[in-house]
């Protein structure tokens, strides 16, 4: 296989398959990371960095809450949801947070290195599909990241929807993601957004409290409402519960589940959950699709 | 192939001495033929060359926990039933290298080819191995992606089935519908028959390749006599397998039972040894392995085997998901009889008993499913009986 | 229009289904109050005489450290209830409330109340009950931060 693209690449990639000569098939694509130059590199809190990526053929289209398999050579594949807006396909943005051997080394990343990219692998928010309807995003963490990409859709489209609510929980208000942007959202007369923090600093003037506690006091109809839930599993169990006690069903609140993913394309078993495979049949699931699982331990 | 093709093709009878016949056949058309060899106390697939590789004269004690050959008072070719491999290696082999790669590369210089693959005949697939080949191909073609290394493997691959004679004592392909006789999906399948001391083989053709090899040994047509003689060995088969499975509803009895006190108590015995993913015929899980060389230029990336019984198969960030041996053997067991079906449409066992052979605490899933049925029968009548 | 203290507190959540007797009587013990942006409200170890329903404003609940100062553990806003250790022997503030923004507030003469609750069971359970619900909405709250789940493991 030969370099065909002109950047001056410091990577060169060819493939042996230990008995055959020829590459060219599905799955060893697949399987092929396709390189990708970092363009911009941005610390966002002190474990949790933002890289933009420019795709080799000029455009990378996905869908919010897609994810991509984020290669760094020598050291390993991450599972790494997008976090940029699908308007802007010349420019590929993943936030990722520093917490195991590949990430880690992702964080030494400076403008100008490689990362392999496969994907966009997995199922979507449905942004589109709930035109007509009160939105409310509940975010915890890291989890603001790969809802991102839906709150640019809708903004984009802002008069197809009714309320838009976002709800963002943090650790401390260091750990807070793109601020900037928060207040921006903040800022617009056509959306709600409530931010809190585990605890703070007595100069934070924002709420202090688990994110459930912004439920009650955001303004949507729970009988026309979408929700998208993100965040660790133990938030995103508690933050379904209230948002039902308050009236929304479901088959309406949406949420991302993770596993552990080896190859991102249903064969490596992996990311089974129950009968459903998580890079396939996920990570956006309605509710009430795995509601039965979700409850059960050790699944 | 259709049904009226079918029956054109009436099967014929060769001599037992015709099998090194077969053999020089399809090597002369160019097939590495992998069949049963006798080796370290065990028959396994190896590749082979002439009949005088193939286990004559012997068979297999087989139960939970128990393997050992034993000496058969004929001479038999396939006189045993499975071994501790299964053909899922020779199309999803343990190790792959997918890709290599590296950094500040030289010359752009063409990979030079290795060994060459070549195609491979299977000679000796027992119907519930076909089965799980079969079973093998819906997880890699069917879905969005295709497994090419597979794809490749497996479309040239030339299918020799071997209908079995016995059923061995972990055996219950007839419960899950897989066996002992092979109808289709195949390019030749040949039952044994040894009967008023000759020696010869049914030939039933699958195939046009099939076909054009059976050209060119010297074969006559069956007479029903033959055919009598093949369906009574077959019959015995079915009439005496090792295990029976009840499937009735099997799919929901799991659904039901993930609380079962069953998974807690057989996470007592077993050891999360892995033995039973390893020689079970559809177990697919991989990992995927990137490893680099000292220098740091040259990276590669490689596919293995995994099991879902590993500690860290479902790690992630701070822990594992299963951590608890129960979790993990629930998950197994819960996606062959039940998870399977809502995947891919069929069970994900065939019944070959390798499992129950293999596993070294004696594990038998047919007594798990057996047992799981009847504690949930158990907790019923005692519920009822509180409330009445 | 000057909405009454009475009426205030009729419509309030917290005293939702309260016999008017007692929302009278309540009534009596209740005052309006107001706190500028950065004014103290309790210092933990005081004597828990009062309890507020916030009407309006941001309180940040907050423990001293020596090393990092104050830290936030809770936030309480419109319509909050703020302070239950008047019913709790010793009867002190273990906590510090500061209003974050300009607050306002009903003070209610816990000490007062107290008296009262001891005097008539029914009015006492009562307010234990509706205090019991919001203890436990904040135990839960706390709980779940307990486990730290953005932590990295």
């Amino acid at each position: 296989m030969s370099v065909s693209n002109q950047h001056d690449y410091d990577y060169l990639m060819y493939m042996i398959k230990t008995e055959e000569k020829t590459i060219d098939n599905s799955v060893l694509t697949e399987m092929m990371p396709r390189w990708f130059p970092v363009k911009r590199v941005q610390r966002n809190t002190h474990d949790t960095f933002t890289i933009d990526l420019e795709p080799p053929d000029g455009n990378f289209k996905f869908d919010p809450g897609q994810f991509n398999m984020l290669y760094m050579f020598g050291v390993g594949e991450v599972a790494i949801s997008i976090s940029g807006d699908p308007a802007q396909e010349q420019i590929l943005i993943h936030t990722i947070r520093a917490v195991g051997s590949v990430t880690k080394r992702m964080w030494e990343l400076k403008k100008g290195d490689y990362i392999g990219v496969r994907g966009p692998f997995g199922t979507h928010w449905p942004v589109n599909e709930s035109v007509g309807n009160d939105i409310v995003i509940i975010a915890g963490g890291i989890g603001l990241a790969p809802l991102r990409p839906s709150i640019y859709r809708l903004l984009a489209n802002r008069d197809k929807y009714g309320r838009i609510v976002l709800l963002y929980g943090a650790r401390t208000p260091k750990d807070i993601l793109y601020r900037k942007e928060l207040e921006g959202w903040r800022a617009r007369f056509d959306m709600e957004v409530h931010v809190t923090v585990d605890r703070a600093y007595a100069d934070w003037k924002g709420m202090v409290g688990v994110v459930t506690t912004l439920i009650p006091r955001a303004h949507f109809d729970p009988m026309n409402t979408t929700a998208m839930i993100c965040g660790p599993e133990i938030m995103m169990r508690f933050t379904i519960q209230d948002l039902h006690k308050r009236g929304v069903d479901y088959e309406n609140i949406y949420v991302s589940m993770e596993r552990n993913m080896k190859c991102g394309i249903g064969f490596c078993g992996h990311c089974q959950y129950g009968s459903s495979f998580i890079c396939k049949d996920g990570p956006v699931y309605p509710y009430s699709a795995i509601k039965d699982l979700f409850v059960k331990r050790e699944i | 192939m259709n049904s009226i093709e079918k029956e054109k093709l009436t099967p014929f009878i060769i001599d037992h001495t015709r099998i090194e016949t077969l053999l020089g056949v399809l090597q002369k058309k160019g097939y590495t033929v992998i069949g049963p060899k006798l080796e370290d106390g065990a028959i396994i697939y190896h590749s082979i060359t002439s009949s005088a590789d193939l286990p004559k004269g012997w068979k297999e004690e087989q139960d939970a926990g128990t393997y050992r050959l034993v000496k058969r008072n004929d001479d038999a070719y396939f006189g045993f039933n499975t071994t501790p491999h299964s053909w899922k290696q020779f199309l999803h082999p343990p190790i792959l290298k997918l890709w290599e790669s590296e950094k500040k590369g030289n010359k752009n210089t063409d990979p030079q080819a290795g060994d060459k693959l070549g195609k491979q005949a299977f000679f000796g697939v027992r119907p519930c191995d076909l089965s799980a080949i079969l079973i093998l191909d819906k997880v890699f073609k069917g879905g969005p992606y295709t497994d090419s290394n597979y794809l490749k493997r497996r479309n040239s691959v030339f299918v020799v089935v071997v209908n079995c004679g016995q059923a061995g004592g972990t055996c219950f392909c007839a419960s899950m519908n897989t066996g002992p006789r092979a109808r289709e999906n195949f390019d030749l399948a040949l039952t044994e028959i040894l009967q008023d001391g000759k020696h010869e083989f049914l030939v039933e053709i699958g195939s046009p390749a099939g076909e054009d090899i059976i050209k060119e040994i010297p074969h006559r047509p069956a007479t029903d006599t033959d055919i009598n003689h093949a369906e009574k060995a077959i019959m015995k088969a079915s009439e005496k397998m090792g295990k029976t499975v009840d499937t009735t509803d099997l799919k929901a009895l799991l659904y039901r039972n993930l609380e079962s006190k069953r998974w807690e108590e057989t996470a007592k015995r077993c050891l999360t040894c892995t033995n039973c993913t390893m020689v079970c015929p559809t177990c697919f899980c991989a990992t995927i392995e990137d490893v680099t060389d000292l220098s740091g230029k040259k990276s590669e990336r490689y596919r293995k085997w995994d099991s879902c019984f590993t500690m860290d198969f479902s790690y992630i960030h701070g822990g594992s998901i299963r951590s608890s041996v129960q979790s993990r053997y629930r998950q197994w067991l819960t996606h062959k009889f039940a998870y399977w079906q809502d995947q891919f449409g069929t069970y994900g066992c065939v019944g070959c008993g390798r499992c129950i052979t293999w596993c070294p605490v004696a594990i038998d899933v047919t007594e798990e499913l057996k047992m799981i049925r009847k504690y949930e029968q158990t907790t019923k009548s005692t519920v009822s009986s509180k409330e009445n | 229009m000057m909405e009454t203290l009475e009426h205030l507190l009729s419509e309030h959540p917290f005293l939702k289904g309260l016999d008017p007797k007692y929302i009278q009587l309540i009534t009596g013990c209740a005052s309006n109050i107001r706190f500028d942006a950065g004014q103290i409200i309790i210092r933990e170890g005081e004597e828990a005489d009062q309890f507020y329903i916030i009407r309006q404003g941001k309180v940040a609940l907050q423990i001293y450290t020596p090393t990092h100062g104050s830290i936030i553990i809770d936030t309480l806003t419109d319509g909050d209830i703020l302070g239950w250790s008047w019913l709790i022997p010793p009867y002190q503030w273990r906590f510090d409330a500061v209003a974050i923004e300009l607050t306002r507030a009903i003070a209610l003469d816990g000490k007062c109340l107290r008296n009262k609750c001891e005097a008539d069971h029914n009015l006492g359970y009562e307010l234990l009950k509706r205090f019991s619900s919001i203890v436990d909405e904040r135990l839960e709250s706390t709980r779940l931060r307990l486990l730290d789940v953005y932590d990295k493991d």
